[in-house]
């Protein structure tokens, strides 16, 4: 069977466009879904980290409890003051990161090995009524697999750790992957991310630290997974230090924000 | 007729299993057997994507030009991927959000693209269609176990669900380190073929 070179052209072209006929018209159908998915996961984690996770948590709880409980405030991270004006609604740090026009590089050779820094960063306020009870601030880096990204939840003191939590990562299961423990994220509740000058302090070490009364600027380490550990350290003090919310955190803690 | 077709069926997930004797699809096997949950899932989505590819490539067979039915076949392959990862990330996002890169690579997946090229090139669109199931089920019957035994060594549970609670969580367990990384499911499957081998030696290669 020989077909001729146009019947070879014709029937690609035929393939190609009944296919992206296809792709293009499940991806326009799903789309909406599929956002409004990113925005419940983003607002689940929020509520994880805060402690106000409804249970179950389906669309409806999560909504009215993050509409309750969760003010997003947009942070300049320069100069660490709120963006008043800026929509909360559609702001994406991430999308914010990755686009040239809102961005600037990291400070090369950083080690939380952070690439691109969003010149506005999005906060989350935990509020009871009108009392301020928590601070939610979104940190990012490297692992050993994979760049971690998650939640930590501060005192309004700006300096008591509340909370940590990794919504997205790719760490080994059971090895890297424990940084999803909770008996692990527990250990950080209570100690101190910053020490009495502001700088960041807080670390993970190698083996066990003391209760966080004693031993507030160090966490225990998690066993088999080192880097995975280390990568947890150098993207807390990024992000404590003057390149991410320090700024934001210094005005904080001068009553200022 | 019916006995052919379930013999199309059947044969793929013990006779001719496509990761325990023609040994393709490893790669997978490999990569999302760490926990029953991101096995299962991969497991429908490659049954599916197998089972359609097969259809649509058997119904436009007799129209496929020769010299470039390979390039045919891989572009209904990704489309089809693309719709699978798309339904997924919008009706199952958890499990889309751990399954990430490994939908993406069904495609490269030797499975599907072996069924196009050596079945539904060759049969109509029913066979062609049972025919992708039943690859897609004998690959998901060794994803299934390698999944099973990685979780419940290396982590102590099933589907999430704890049956040996581990030391990391107050209990007397120390999962298996090696049963995470993918060299444990390498150990797994070559221990799974040799079972297979041993019980129908017939499918020793003659040496």
């Amino acid at each position: 069977m020989s077909h001729s070179n146009a019947y070879i052209v014709g029937f690609a072209a035929a393939v190609c466009v009944v296919c992206s006929i296809f792709v293009a018209g499940s991806a326009v159908a799903l789309k909406d879904r599929q956002e409004a998915n990113k925005v419940l996961d983003r607002q689940k984690n929020v509520l994880a980290v805060a402690g106000h996770l409804p249970e179950p948590a389906t669309a409806q709880a999560v909504q009215t409890s993050f509409s309750q409980y969760i003010r997003p405030k947009v942070v300049d991270l320069e100069t660490g003051a709120y963006v008043e004006d800026a929509d909360v609604a559609t702001f994406d740090q991430r999308e914010r990161r990755d686009d040239p026009a809102t961005s600037k590089a990291a400070p090369s050779g950083n080690p939380a090995k952070v690439q691109r820094l969003p010149d506005q960063g999005l906060v989350y306020q935990v509020v009871d009524g009108e009392q301020v009870e928590m601070l939610i601030l979104p940190v990012e880096g490297k692992g050993l697999w994979s760049t971690l990204y998650g939640f930590l939840a501060l005192a309004p003191d700006g300096t008591t750790i509340k909370g940590l939590t990794f919504y997205e990562h790719a760490e080994t299961p059971g090895l890297g992957g424990e940084v999803d423990n909770p008996r692990w994220k527990a250990l950080w509740v209570g100690r101190k991310a910053l020490d009495d000058k502001g700088e960041p302090a807080i670390e993970v070490i190698k083996g066990a630290a003391g209760p966080a009364a004693e031993d507030p600027h160090r966490v225990d380490g998690l066993s088999g997974a080192t880097l995975t550990a280390r990568g947890v350290t150098h993207l807390m003090k990024f992000w404590l230090g003057d390149d991410g919310w320090g700024p934001y955190l210094d005005r904080v803690r001068g009553g200022g924000a | 007729m019916v006995k052919r077709d379930s013999k199309i069926l059947l044969d793929p997930i013990f006779e001719n299993n496509p990761i325990g004797v023609q040994v393709l699809g490893i790669c997978s096997a490999l990569a999302v057997t760490t926990k029953l949950e991101t096995a299962l899932v991969m497991s429908v989505a490659l049954t599916a994507v197998t089972a359609f590819s097969n259809v649509s490539v058997s119904l436009i067979r007799n129209q496929i030009p020769p010299s470039i039915r390979i390039i045919v076949q891989l572009t209904i392959i990704a489309s089809l991927v693309i719709v699978t990862d798309q339904i997924l990330r919008a009706f199952v996002f958890d499990v889309a959000k751990q399954l990430s890169v490994f939908v993406g690579l069904i495609i490269t997946n030797c499975i599907v693209m072996g069924r196009a090229e050596g079945f539904a090139m060759q049969n109509p669109p029913k066979e062609s269609f049972i025919d992708g199931l039943g690859n897609g089920a004998g690959y998901s019957v060794v994803l299934l176990g390698v999944a099973a035994v990685r979780e419940l060594f290396g982590s102590g549970s099933l589907f999430g669900f704890t049956l040996l609670t581990p030391v990391t969580q107050g209990g007397w367990y120390t999962p298996n380190g090696l049963m995470l990384l993918a060299p444990g499911a390498f150990f797994i499957i070559a221990m799974g073929i040799w079972a297979l081998r041993t019980w129908k030696p017939h499918l020793v290669e003659a040496e």
